[in-house]
């Protein structure tokens, strides 16, 4: 009796190649499908924006006439909602990754706050604006300043980041953290030494998803009732401010043609932004993806 | 192992470190360049006579008015750079809300207050004052290519934009237009443009199911010129923008056809979908002398920079008039 049977595989052979080759090709045209679009979406934005965008613009506030509209508020505004949501999301997020890995027990109440934190991740941002807008500009009479819009933008996106962190500390091996109590070490040793070395290039995956977001979201922050146009820059996080995607959502809205090129000259701008953060926190993951 | 806590701490704490720096940056930068800024005015301050104010106004409110809001504001920051201007555009109805709430001096608004805002705002015991900005003539617009409608009445209107419960045709208005199917396209719902339209034509009634509702004009106009049997409504101004692409309906209210120009809106001639846009003041706000002064800029210059923007100026009396009503208020 033969092992394999030649003439059956024979048979075989042919389907099973042609739905190899037919599954390749399908997942090829999907990765090419998103790729495509944004080619276009990138080519239509940045031929419309280009002749708008200059030092200028740069440098000039939002105004009536287009070819003197400019993004210095919402720019600088952007990145001191950046400087606040950062480190707030930071902290929180790796924190609550951390206990609800190392320290708390697997019981129905961490089971709860685990099934609540993805279900966070799916509720609309807008719900998130309402949140900030009774909480922290009424409740806590912080304004509109950039502390409010930061930790209502620090909730939104606190799911992501508790999420990420959560699987890059659970796929931290084992065998390191035995090897690390081994040697005596205290749990807090080992989270630091051990465990946050290894996990981090999945935490800042999760940063970058996270920040991201926070960046492009406007929904929420027309909830807070965030100004558009502005005079003068904030000096402290207590001020007011403004933002880059308002200000495109505003300039899209004119009736006027030309502000469709200042949007998209608004919108390279802040997509230019969220390249540079990007590529800051891919460079730190890449020098820790190194060590393992 | 510590060279990894060191390379882990070390990079947490510079990512945190190039944040700050970032933000320190940009802040010095605006420092120096609002000081700057502040270093000229000075010597302005010394050739000018004019006062240089102090201050911080707030705005909020229609997303109609603030084109007008953005550009007075802009315009008011080259006399006036000492006083902080804030304007945002949370739509008429949010603005009320933030305005009840005390956070703002001034509220937009592209309908007059509703009864509930007023109870509202005589609850907290908040005085305010209406001032009239501009006009805006909302424009009815069909396809460039449509030859059949030459005017609309305003039963006509309301015949076409309420809902039946049969889908429309041309034919069903007048008998010898043509047998096709209306498409309608209209702004959102929550806009003070649909309020406006609902209460001077639909009066309440049910708009067609059929209709495409969005928020941004620009979509109605797209929506419009796209289609040989669309009708649409939507703000002079995009109308006057897309002139070549579209097809204003004159109006019938009683008195004749009348088509939107700048001079039929200013005239009063065009109506009843000639609609005042407004804003509101507290009160108590005006003995702020910057946000007298403001005002006062706002209404001698309202004329001019709502015509740049795209709506339609009031008459010079009707400024003054406000003028007399902004002196009895300091």
């Amino acid at each position: 009796m033969k092992l394999i049977d030649h003439a059956k595989v024979l048979k075989q052979m042919k389907s099973r190649k042609a739905s190899n080759i037919f599954f390749k090709l399908l997942f090829m045209a999907a990765t090419t499908f998103g790729l495509l679009v944004l080619g276009i979406l990138l080519y239509r934005v940045i031929t419309q924006g280009i002749g708008y965008l200059d030092f200028q613009f740069l440098q000039n506030l939002p105004s009536r006439k287009p070819e003197q509209a400019g993004v210095k508020t919402a720019l600088i505004g952007t990145i001191w909602l950046m400087g606040v949501v950062a480190p707030v999301t930071l902290l929180l997020g790796v924190g609550t990754a951390i206990y609800l890995e190392e320290y708390a027990r697997k019981n129905r109440f961490t089971r709860f706050i685990q099934v609540n934190i993805s279900n966070l991740a799916g509720v609309p941002s807008i719900v998130f604006g309402l949140l900030g807008l009774t909480v922290f500009v009424r409740a806590l009479a912080l304004g509109t300043s950039i502390l409010a819009a930061g930790f209502t933008m620090s909730l939104l996106v606190l799911p992501i980041i508790i999420v990420a962190s959560q699987e890059a500390i659970k796929a931290v091996p084992k065998e390191l953290r035995e090897a690390s109590f081994g040697m005596g070490a205290t749990k807090w040793q080992t989270i630091l030494n051990v465990v946050l070395p290894a996990a981090i290039p999945g935490i800042l995956t999760g940063g970058i998803l996270a920040l991201s977001r926070a960046i492009g979201e406007t929904a929420p922050l027309v909830v807070l009732g965030l100004p558009l146009f502005l005079a003068f820059l904030p000096k402290s996080v207590f001020d007011m401010f403004t933002v880059l995607p308002m200000q495109i959502y505003n300039w899209t809205g004119r009736p006027q043609e030309e502000f469709q090129g200042v949007a998209a000259a608004g919108i390279i701008v802040l997509l230019t932004m969220l390249i540079i953060m990007n590529s800051i926190a891919v460079y730190i993951r890449n020098k820790f993806q190194k060590r393992y | 192992m510590k060279s990894f806590k060191y390379l882990a701490l070390s990079t947490m704490i510079g990512a945190v470190l190039a944040f700050t720096a970032a933000c320190g940056a940009t802040e010095e930068e605006g420092t120096t360049s609002s000081s700057q800024t502040a270093g000229n005015n000075t010597e302005q301050q010394a050739s000018d006579e004019d006062k240089q104010l102090q201050g911080e106004i707030n705005i909020d409110g229609s997303s109609t008015v603030y084109p007008i809001m953005e550009a007075i504001v802009e315009e008011f920051g080259m006399t006036q750079p000492g006083v902080k201007v804030s304007v945002a555009s949370s739509g008429t109805g949010g603005g009320f809300k933030a305005f009840i709430a005390g956070s703002t001096d001034f509220s937009n608004a592209s309908r007059p207050i509703k009864d509930e805002e007023k109870a509202q705002l005589e609850e907290v015991g908040l005085d305010y004052t209406e001032f009239k900005l501009a006009n805006d003539g909302l424009s009815v617009v069909i396809h460039k290519d449509n030859d059949w409608v030459d005017y609309l009445t305003v039963e006509e209107l309301k015949q076409i934009w309420v809902e039946d419960g049969n889908a429309k045709k041309w034919s069903d208005i007048r008998a010898d237009w043509p047998d096709e199917e209306i498409k309608f396209y209209s702004p959102g719902t929550d806009s003070g443009t649909f309020d406006y339209f609902n209460e001077v034509i639909l009066e309440d009634a049910q708009i067609v199911e059929s209709a495409t509702l969005s928020e941004d004009d620009n979509v109605l106009v797209q929506g419009v010129t796209g289609d040989v049997n669309a009708i649409g409504y939507f703000g002079y101004a995009y109308y006057a923008e897309n002139k070549d692409k579209l097809k204003v309906v004159p109006i019938d209210g009683g008195n004749g056809a009348v088509e939107p120009t700048n001079e039929t809106v200013e005239s009063g001639e065009y109506a009843p979908l000639s609609r005042p846009l407004f804003t509101y003041v507290k009160n108590e706000s005006v003995k702020n002398e910057e946000v007298y002064e403001f005002l006062k800029y706002t209404l001698e210059n309202a004329a001019v920079l709502s015509e740049d923007v795209g709506y339609v100026r009031l008459t010079d009396e009707e400024y003054e008039e406000a003028l007399k009503v902004l002196e009895g208020l300091k």
